[in-house]
């Protein structure tokens, strides 16, 4: 059994462990997109990467492709691990803004600026679900056709394989069509879906879809987010000073 | 070729070698053209019909042959005169009327100089370490030439890899022996075990020459260690760097080169199996490869049981369909298994887990043809050339804004700035060279600053550039560098697989901001953006393409940032490329109205009557340059 260590915690794991699996095991979050339990590692969207010393000092590794193998020295959130994941989620919300999943992560790692322009795609080719289709389904009814920029998502001759019963498995797993953002701000991509209601905090909204977390349009605000607050309504986490000035 | 049974012995290979050697320098003249997919392309085939019709209209008994690329770009075609007793001399730019006229005249015993570049006075080989005068010290015939052994060009060339390129006839196994080949594989058969094999190359310091250096004794005692009992080697032929063509060279020049060092690595890491991925671009390499395997096997070179060894192995290859990024090993061997050429993570490496699962060991074309010179003269004898931590040498293709352009092959440790001035003949006309790009897409700028680093994979790396697999172009003020930095990212993002996010959507990206900012629509801000967008795809990208991808970019920041600086805050383009930063103009002191401009605008954009000065209308002008180049006066100018 390969015994390794993940930030400096000792960790003894199965063979065949993959070191995501070790550092989730010891609760250490590592975000992925191309990550889904039951389906073969594929190592495409880059945010699982993990600072891997070696001898000739480091460098960064996805971690849902590395097998866990013995004396590996391992760090999930190392300045340098957390840079490129912030800078890849920059470049993910600049793909695809419209993406809940990815303006979740982006929230979660404190992504407030996007620096390019929005490119509206549709896929982030994560291969979840033609992995899924053909691990899961064993439809392998899709997969992908095309090089570099042209590369996408395809059906056999873009006509539906025969292969294909429908089942839907590829779009419950798709992190991009499975919960649409509606709520991005012009100027900076990121979602700021709460902005866009009113009162402006979801706090006040018990049917609403989005929920980020942390809630961007609450930081926005800082500490003028009573501002925010419409008159005349009363909310869940308004406090009673509030209450009192109703007319 | 005689039919001729299995070789066996070391006699069978010498008579295999006197056989070569009656056709390498025969008693009778010999014209070789050289006819490598360069030659061809500057008009070597018509050369090499013209020679063969002369020869048989005169009803001599020469031989006329092919030969490969001897490295002389910039002189092709190159047709080469034989004539016992008076050596060897190389003919440039020979046309088929020139070929005509050198066989009439050398037939009649009144050698035609002209057009003669150079005379070779003796054959130095690498594999044997002897040196065969052509002639007893004179130039006999050809008085006044210059040895090659003389010209600048070839001085400083150490040629172990090229050995016998251009030398030999690539389709003559015979040849090939005369030269000491496959006297290697008889040696590592007969007379070394598995393990002194891999001491030698060890011993020799050869790293992998694909660009990365990694240390090729290293990686075959990882395979022969693997577990498993079916083991792979495989020749990565895939080369696919803009304007760099040494591997196709030594494919077309000396394919047995290559079958005999992978052959020999075989037998040191256990391997019976061997895979060419060469490129389908390449289909007179994969013609030559086809002969040589086919004539190896016949006399059992490879095979089973070669030299009564009991050691077998076979090869067969595979044709990539072109993907740049199947040169690298995990998208190579997907190709190689019949699955879309995309690369996977890395460990398990290769060496653990290859070709269909089983230990595999890659290296490039370069690499195998440095084998067997090692295995005869030993690892001690190789590591003797280079630096400490580089040895032997490296082939480079060396083109660009310089006079002599070639296939060149230099010891390590060789400083840029004598290639660039010895070998290369320094700048052109009226230019000053201010950088090369070395290593193709991969690599890096280097400026004229740097020209005293040695090329070793730990200075070119600490410079920002790598070793890579040999392209070196030579830059000089008529290059932007952001369009540079600009045209490779374009190579790249065309060439990126697409499967990890960060280098197909980071190259899309990065060549997007490269645009605007020589259209002069980016700003300073960019500028920082570009070099975190740089760190980003080069830390997270899955591949070896992905990683280095940003290194044309990172490397011209680094040297030339006042390019960019003058792009993004002047909105000016310092060498007057990016078009849509310049404004051309004709000087109305310097016009002599000749209305050779007017004739060659594509876009009616010049105005003005002959023999009156000329102007032109910018609303038309498309910058092409094509008024620039026929101006005499010089008097269309760039702003």
């Amino acid at each position: 059994m390969p015994r390794l260590y993940i930030n400096n915690l000792s960790v003894e794991v199965e063979r065949g462990t993959t070191v995501l699996e070790a550092a989730r095991w010891l609760g250490f979050p590592v975000p992925t997109l191309c990550h889904a339990d039951g389906l073969a590692p594929y190592g495409a969207c880059r945010l699982c990467v993990v600072e891997v010393q070696n001898a000739r000092g480091s460098k960064l590794l996805s971690a849902c492709t590395l097998p866990a193998e013995d004396g590996l020295v391992v760090f999930t959130h190392s300045e340098r691990v957390e840079r490129a994941r912030k800078l890849l989620l920059e470049l993910y919300v600049a793909t695809c803004p419209q993406s809940k999943t990815i303006q979740d992560l982006a929230s979660r790692y404190g992504i407030r600026q996007v620096r390019l322009a929005p490119a509206w795609e549709d896929c982030i080719q994560c291969g979840l679900c033609v992995r899924m289709c053909e691990q899961q389904m064993m439809a392998g009814a899709i997969g992908f056709a095309y090089r570099g920029p042209k590369r996408r998502v395809a059906r056999p001759f873009d006509k539906t394989s025969e292969r294909c019963r429908q089942c839907g498995a590829c779009l419950y797993i798709c992190p991009v069509c499975e919960l649409r953002c509606h709520g991005r701000q012009a100027e900076t991509t990121l979602c700021s879906g709460c902005l866009n209601f009113a009162p402006a905090c979801l706090d006040f909204h018990d049917h609403a879809m989005c929920y980020l977390d942390p809630c961007l349009a609450c930081e926005l605000a800082g500490p003028h987010r009573q501002d925010l607050l419409l008159p005349g309504r009363i909310g869940r986490a308004s406090s009673g000073k509030d209450k009192g000035e109703l007319p | 070729m005689s039919e001729r049974g299995r070789l066996r012995t070391a006699k069978d290979l010498d008579g295999l070698a006197a056989e070569g050697l009656r056709t390498l320098y025969p008693a009778q003249p010999k014209v070789l053209v050289g006819a490598a997919s360069c030659g061809r392309a500057a008009g070597a085939a018509g050369v090499l019909g013209a020679a063969q019709e002369e020869v048989a209209r005169l009803g001599l008994a020469w031989r006329v042959a092919e030969t490969g690329c001897i490295g002389w770009c910039s002189q092709e075609p190159l047709l080469d005169l034989w004539m016992p007793g008076h050596g060897r001399v190389s003919y440039g730019r020979v046309k088929p009327a020139d070929a005509r006229r050198i066989i009439r005249a050398a037939a009649s015993g009144k050698p035609d100089l002209r057009q003669a570049l150079a005379w070779m006075a003796g054959d130095e080989n690498p594999c044997t370490a002897v040196h065969t005068p052509y002639t007893r010290g004179s130039n006999g015939w050809f008085i006044g030439l210059p040895e090659y052994a003389e010209l600048p060009m070839f001085a400083r060339q150490a040629r172990i890899v090229l050995r016998n390129s251009g030398i030999i006839d690539p389709t003559s196994l015979e040849e090939y022996a005369a030269r000491g080949g496959y006297r290697a594989l008889l040696r590592a058969l007969t007379e070394l075990q598995p393990e002194d094999v891999l001491r030698e190359v060890t011993l020799s310091g050869l790293r992998g020459r694909g660009g990365a250096g990694f240390p090729t004794g290293e990686k075959w005692r990882r395979v022969r260690e693997a577990a498993g009992n079916t083991k792979y080697v495989i020749c990565n032929a895939d080369e696919g760097d803009p304007g760099a063509y040494m591997d196709r060279a030594v494919l077309e020049g000396d394919p047995h080169s290559v079958l005999e060092g992978m052959a020999i690595g075989a037998y040191g890491m256990g391997a019976r199996e061997g895979v060419i991925y060469v490129r389908a671009e390449y289909p007179l390499a994969v013609e030559r490869l086809r002969t040589a395997i086919e004539q190896a096997e016949r006399v059992g070179l490879l095979g089973d049981d070669i030299f009564g060894s009991g050691f077998s192995f076979r090869v067969r290859i595979v044709r990539g369909a072109g993907a740049f990024v199947c040169g690298e090993e995990t998208a190579l061997i997907a190709s190689v298994e019949g699955h879309v050429g995309e690369p996977r993570p890395r460990p398990p490496y290769p060496a653990q887990q290859g070709l269909w699962g089983q230990p595999t060991c890659i290296n490039n074309v370069e690499t195998w043809a440095n084998v067997p010179v090692i295995i005869l003269r030993g690892g001690a004898w190789y590591a003797s050339v280079g630096t400490e931590r580089s040895k032997g040498t490296k082939v480079f293709s060396l083109v660009g804004n310089v006079r002599n352009t070639g296939l060149i092959e230099v010891p390590m440790g060789i400083t840029l700035g004598e290639i660039v001035e010895q070998i290369g003949g320094g700048a052109r006309e009226g230019r000053t060279i201010k950088a090369v790009q070395i290593g193709g897409p991969s690599g890096g700028c280097i400026p004229a600053e740097q020209f005293h680093l040695p090329v070793d994979y730990e200075s070119l790396v600490q410079a920002g550039s790598i070793m890579g697999s040999g392209g070196l172009v030579v830059l000089d003020t008529g290059n932007c560098m952001v369009d540079v930095a600009r045209y490779f990212l374009e190579f790249l993002e065309e060439e990126s697989c697409g499967k990890c996010f960060p280098c197909r959507v980071g190259t899309q990206r990065l060549r997007e901001m490269l645009s605007r900012i020589c259209a002069g629509q980016g700003t300073e801000a960019d500028l920082a953006l570009l070099e975190d967008l740089c760190w980003v795809v080069r830390e997270t990208s899955l591949c070896g393409l992905g990683q280095t991808a940003p290194n044309p970019v990172l490397t011209t920041l680094r040297y030339f940032r006042h390019e960019y600086l003058a792009h993004v805050r002047e909105h000016r383009c310092p060498a007057k490329v990016c078009r849509e930063l310049i404004t051309y103009f004709i000087e109305p002191t310097l016009c002599d109205g000749c209305h050779a401009c007017v004739q060659v605008c594509a876009t009616e954009a010049i105005l003005g009557e002959k023999k009156a000065v000329h102007r032109i209308d910018n609303s038309k002008c498309i910058r092409c340059g094509a008024c620039l180049e026929v101006c005499q006066p010089k008097a269309v100018q760039v702003i």
